[in-house]
């Protein structure tokens, strides 16, 4: 065993040493652990936020695919409902007007008719007037049988 | 070496590179008389050289690592660095409860650089101390932690700082207290002074102790592992390896335990020192 002046440069290269870590090595790696395990934390947490708040837009966009696809149903109900009315409406539009056209051509041919039989009647009775002028100026007295023309034109 | 008988081979590599003066002249020593001869002023400059060589491989290692950390990216080498100081830092988080700049690196530097000087103990004993003698050097022992100086030296270190802790925590005169009135306490001040004497033994020697301790619990693992080295070395070739790879392996968990030993035993003293009772 022998104890000598070497302990004491161990004991001086020691000190060095551990100045030497404690100011240049400890604090700097540390510092980039902290930092590190810091962002991870961080980064973590935001990931968690992240995970929510996609929850929350997916409900988000789950309610307003379900609002709109109720609201489309109900156009869709709406617009059928109105096409119908319009359908309706032309055609019955469509029949008032056919109607009338169907009227108005009714009593066009009632008139007609009418002004035709006047016509006809008057026509029979000046041919039935000629006719029997021709046979009364043959045998009678146009002025005698005047009256009995008369009412039988009437009676046409 | 040179056809020398086993006890002089045993002898030769268990003895110092030794400076010293003798007769007023800085020399080198080349028989244990001439060592002896020149009194406590001598150096060990092969265990104290390497010690300082693997401390400045620490630092500089360390320091490498230090001045490229990346928050992100870091390199596998930074990363490497970084579980060491992970380790470290949780070590004296969970033993070392008051705020303090010097305990961590303190305990990353008795660990790191313990482990670097018992780690020469794994090269091949005859490699340095035979490449010295042709080379002219008489000797050269390699492992730091297999000299009695260079543990003492660090467990002295420890001494200082425990001194320095308690001093800082509890003032000289809480320190003085801690020395004098415990184990055993009474309550009259005659009483206490009758059992100052017996307590401040008590007290001293369990102080001693730890520097001590700790100096010779390493230098005694590392001195047995060396000799059973050179033992087997002593071996026929065949028996050489046989038994040198065993040894050798389990040697890895040693040097990494006695590391650990010295480093968390530091730590504990230290927090004891800083802690009040």
């Amino acid at each position: 065993m022998d104890i000598n002046a070497t302990i004491i440069g161990q004991a001086i290269s020691f000190a060095i040493f551990v100045w030497f870590t404690m100011k240049f090595v400890w604090p700097v790696i540390r510092a980039a652990i902290e930092e590190r395990e810091q962002t991870i934390a961080a980064g973590l947490q935001n990931a968690e936020q992240a995970k929510v708040s996609l929850d929350q837009a997916q409900t988000e966009a789950q309610k307003l695919l379900n609002e709109a696809k109720q609201q489309a149903a109900e156009l869709v109900e709406q617009a059928n409902r109105r096409a119908n009315q319009v359908v309706e409406q032309a055609r019955s539009d469509a029949q008032a007007a056919a109607e009338k056209e169907k009227q108005k051509a009714a009593e066009e041919i009632q008139r007609q008719t009418l002004s035709a039989k006047e016509q006809l009647r008057k026509d029979v009775a000046e041919l039935a007037v000629l006719g029997a002028e021709q046979i009364l100026r043959a045998r009678i007295d146009k002025n005698a049988h005047a009256q009995l023309l008369d009412q039988l034109s009437a009676q046409l | 070496m040179a056809g020398a008988s086993s006890s002089d081979y045993i002898r030769h590599h268990l003895t110092n590179l030794t400076l010293g003066k003798i007769d007023g002249e800085w020399t080198i020593a080349h028989s244990a008389a001439e060592a002896a001869e020149m009194g406590f002023w001598r150096f060990h400059i092969d265990t104290l050289g390497w010690s300082i060589g693997l401390g400045m491989i620490f630092c500089l290692m360390f320091w490498a690592a230090a001045r490229k950390a990346k928050v992100a990216g870091a390199s596998r080498f930074q990363l490497a660095i970084e579980i060491v100081i992970d380790f470290i830092h949780n070590e004296v988080k969970q033993i070392f409860h008051k705020k303090n700049a010097l305990i961590a690196p303190l305990c990353l530097t008795i660990f790191v650089w313990v482990f670097l000087m018992n780690l020469m103990d794994l090269i091949p004993v005859d490699w340095f101390p035979h490449l010295f003698y042709l080379a002219g050097v008489p000797y050269m022992k390699i492992v730091p932690s297999t000299d009695p100086n260079i543990t003492l030296g660090l467990g002295f270190s420890v001494f200082l700082l425990i001194i320095g802790f308690s001093i800082k925590e509890k003032g000289v005169g809480g320190f003085m207290g801690e020395l004098t009135m415990m184990p055993f306490s009474a309550k009259s001040p005659i009483g206490k002074l009758c059992l100052l004497p017996v307590n401040f033994l008590l007290e001293v020697v369990g102080l001693i102790t730890k520097p001590i301790s700790l100096g010779f619990r390493l230098f005694g693992n590392m001195y047995a592992g060396e000799m059973i080295f050179i033992l087997i070395a002593l071996l026929p070739m065949w028996a050489q390896w046989t038994l040198s790879v065993p040894w050798a392996i389990f040697h890895i968990l040693v040097i990494l335990l006695q590391a650990y030993i010295f480093m968390v035993l530091s730590l504990v003293y230290l927090s004891m020192a800083a802690e009040d009772h």
